[in-house]
């Protein structure tokens, strides 16, 4: 297994309040394997992503649990270790290719400070390295490209230096926050398909993290939805979506605006009722507020997270 | 087919930009190309394009936020270019926008109450009790409770206030409103509910819809037709009944870069590229060296709208 995530919590500590983000999250990828983590904003999907990294921000504390990568747990490295593994076995692409790339440094620069901090290579070699990188990300013209500023290039461009830098050192590990979220479509199932290939090429395993499940779907062969800081279902992608088990996974699946939908006449979309958020503080399940398939012990209760068939999993009363 | 209420002749505006944050050369941006397009009375009509493709500027000069460099819109009889400020207050009233982030459109520093009953006094609509059931009824309509009229906008979340803002829409009656990605910024269950709110005043009030946003298949679920923009310029407007059928090749693109859950076919993406720089647009047709059917001359000649079938409009050399 190359990373288990085991019973992760973690809490965000205010002066009146205790805001559980991460509340008891499990899951883990094996080596050249791609999971999903799919929820609405809130569920903590990207404080899950950022404790992997050692990157919680205060006043956010991993109050218990286990990140186990290549059977060694990250908790208990001290801070210097982790950051040799960042960047090098576990690195991360953000959302917003704008606000993640240092604009006063050209693209070149970025790309080979990878080589030079982990592996010591002469700023040379890690201008060869680097523009053979943007090469494989399909970066147009890259000898020229390589003294760009961020700001010179589009948002597309852009994320692609981004998966350039990423993928840099060879990770194990590859984590995808968001990465086509602030990208136009036609962009957008452009960075999708080079991930594709890369991931082909290089066998790196990838957490994709999204909101979207259609496109989550297009890269991960499981998802495993998350509300309200608990995994509530995990399965693999074609079953998620032919038999989805929670209500909350049924709703959000519902509530999508589908191309394959369109017809002549039907004019209108599919809700689930309520708010999302402020559902941690309860006893039961966090979904029950909002849910209509509510049992009485729904609000007092919560669920176990079950098998409930091979390579399916579920939290929720209705499967007990 | 209902009659034609709002006419967009021959619209454009360009705005002066520098060419490079230190240059001091200037070029035209092409916001809005020659537009022209009707609305009809009480649809629902979608706008869908790319980021920079000018359906933003739009939504602004039929709102009068933006005037215009050349073109006419006319609505019903009046002609609305041309008007002076005061003349132009009855449209003010007629049609309301909703915009994309709903954290920036609402003033924090009033209450929802105040926020609400702000277009009432500036158009001097009712005293204050009939203001204050106003208030009542638009809350009760979006959904929300009355109770939450004494509270701010940082205490909403992200739906609520989303509510707020079609509410201070519909407070005025309007026979028009312009959103403008309203939904973009929330969570596709939240944009669920958004989505319905808006298709049921719709239908309940007669109001008639300019929905502009960059995702189709949320437009196509729920406009009646649907027009499509790239780079300033409207390329093809379709029925409902026209969706699913032949497109212009950049409709194709767009189609096809939604993703599926099923893709029976592979394409490659790869070859369609990025917009091109909005400022130094290619001669011919805009999108062909995006396009992978094109001729030789769509290099040369602007292809301009045409019907190809009834309702059925694309700006396009290959029909």
């Amino acid at each position: 297994m190359l990373l288990k995530v085991h019973n992760l919590h973690v809490w965000f500590r205010k002066k009146k309040e205790t805001i559980p983000a991460v509340n008891g999250v499990s899951f883990s990828i094996a080596q050249d394997d791609t999971l999903g983590l799919v929820g609405e904003s809130g569920s903590g999907k990207t404080i899950t992503a950022l404790a992997i990294l050692g990157l919680v921000p205060p006043p956010g504390e991993i109050i218990k649990g286990e990140i186990l990568f290549l059977g060694q747990n990250l908790l208990f490295l001290p801070p210097k270790r982790w950051q040799q593994l960042r960047g090098k076995e576990i690195s991360i692409i953000f959302q917003d290719p704008m606000t993640s790339l240092n604009p006063v440094f050209t693209i070149g620069e970025q790309i080979a400070e990878v080589f030079t901090h982990h592996f010591e290579y002469s700023t040379k070699e890690a201008k060869i390295k680097a523009i053979e990188l943007l090469k494989k990300v399909g970066i147009p013209a890259a000898e020229s490209r390589l003294n760009a500023y961020p700001h010179q290039l589009s948002g597309g461009l852009r994320q692609r230096v981004m998966i350039a830098m990423a993928l840099a050192a060879q990770p194990k590990l590859l984590i995808a926050d968001e990465p086509t979220t602030a990208l136009d479509v036609t962009v957008q199932a452009q960075i999708l398909e080079l991930m594709l290939n890369l991931k082909r090429q290089m066998g790196m395993s990838i957490l994709f993290i999204s909101h979207d499940l259609t496109v989550v779907a297009q890269v991960v062969r499981r998802i495993a939805v998350m509300y309200a800081g608990k995994i509530t279902e995990m399965a693999n992608t074609e079953e998620l979506f032919k038999n989805p088990l929670h209500p909350y996974t049924q709703g959000l699946l519902n509530a999508i605006p589908r191309i394959e939908d369109v017809s002549d006449k039907k004019r209108h979309l599919r809700t689930i009722a309520g708010q999302n958020g402020q559902a941690f503080t309860t006893l039961g399940c966090p979904f029950a507020p909002r849910c209509d398939k509510r049992l009485p012990i729904c609000l007092r209760r919560m669920p176990d997270f079950r098998e409930y068939s091979e390579k399916h999993q579920v939290a929720c009363w209705l499967y007990e | 087919m209902s009659e034609t209420i709002l006419a967009i002749q021959n619209l454009s505006k360009k705005y002066k930009i520098k060419t490079h944050p230190f240059s001091l050369k200037y070029a035209w941006l092409k916001a809005v190309n020659d537009v022209s397009l009707n609305i009809r009375k009480g649809e629902l009509l979608g706008l869908v394009g790319e980021s920079g493709c000018g359906k933003t500027t739009l939504a602004k000069l039929l709102l009068f936020l933006e005037k215009p460099d050349q073109g006419k819109i006319q609505w019903r009889d009046t002609l609305l270019t041309g008007l002076g400020p005061k003349k132009l207050k009855f449209w003010r009233r007629l049609v309301q926008p909703i915009f994309q982030d709903p954290f920036a459109s609402l003033n924090p520093k009033q209450t929802i109450n105040q926020i609400l009953q702000e277009p009432l006094l500036i158009h001097h609509l009712g005293d204050r009790r009939k203001r204050n059931r106003a208030v009542n009824q638009v809350l009760t309509e979006v959904g929300l409770s009355p109770k939450l009229k004494t509270a701010y906008p940082h205490q909403l979340s992200g739906g609520q206030r989303q509510r707020i803002a079609i509410a201070r829409a519909l407070i005025l009656k309007p026979e028009f409103i312009i959103a403008d990605e309203p939904t973009s910024a929330l969570d596709v269950s939240v944009q669920a509910q958004i989505v319905n709110l808006l298709l049921e005043s719709q239908a309940k009030r007669q109001i008639t819809y300019l929905f502009i946003s960059h995702n189709l298949s949320l437009v196509a679920n729920i406009a009646e037709r649907i027009a499509v923009m790239y780079m300033g310029k409207v390329i093809e407007i379709m029925e409902r009944n026209q969706f699913l059928g032949e497109h212009h090749p950049y409709t194709e693109v767009l189609w096809s870069s939604i993703p599926r859950l099923e893709r029976k076919t592979k394409i490659n993406v790869q070859q369609w590229g990025e917009p091109p720089n909005p400022l130094f647009l290619p001669s011919g047709c805009v999108f062909h060296p995006r396009c992978k059917q094109k001729i030789e001359i769509c290099k040369k000649e602007v292809p301009s709208l045409k019907e190809i079938k009834p309702g059925h409009w694309i700006a396009c050399h290959l029909f």
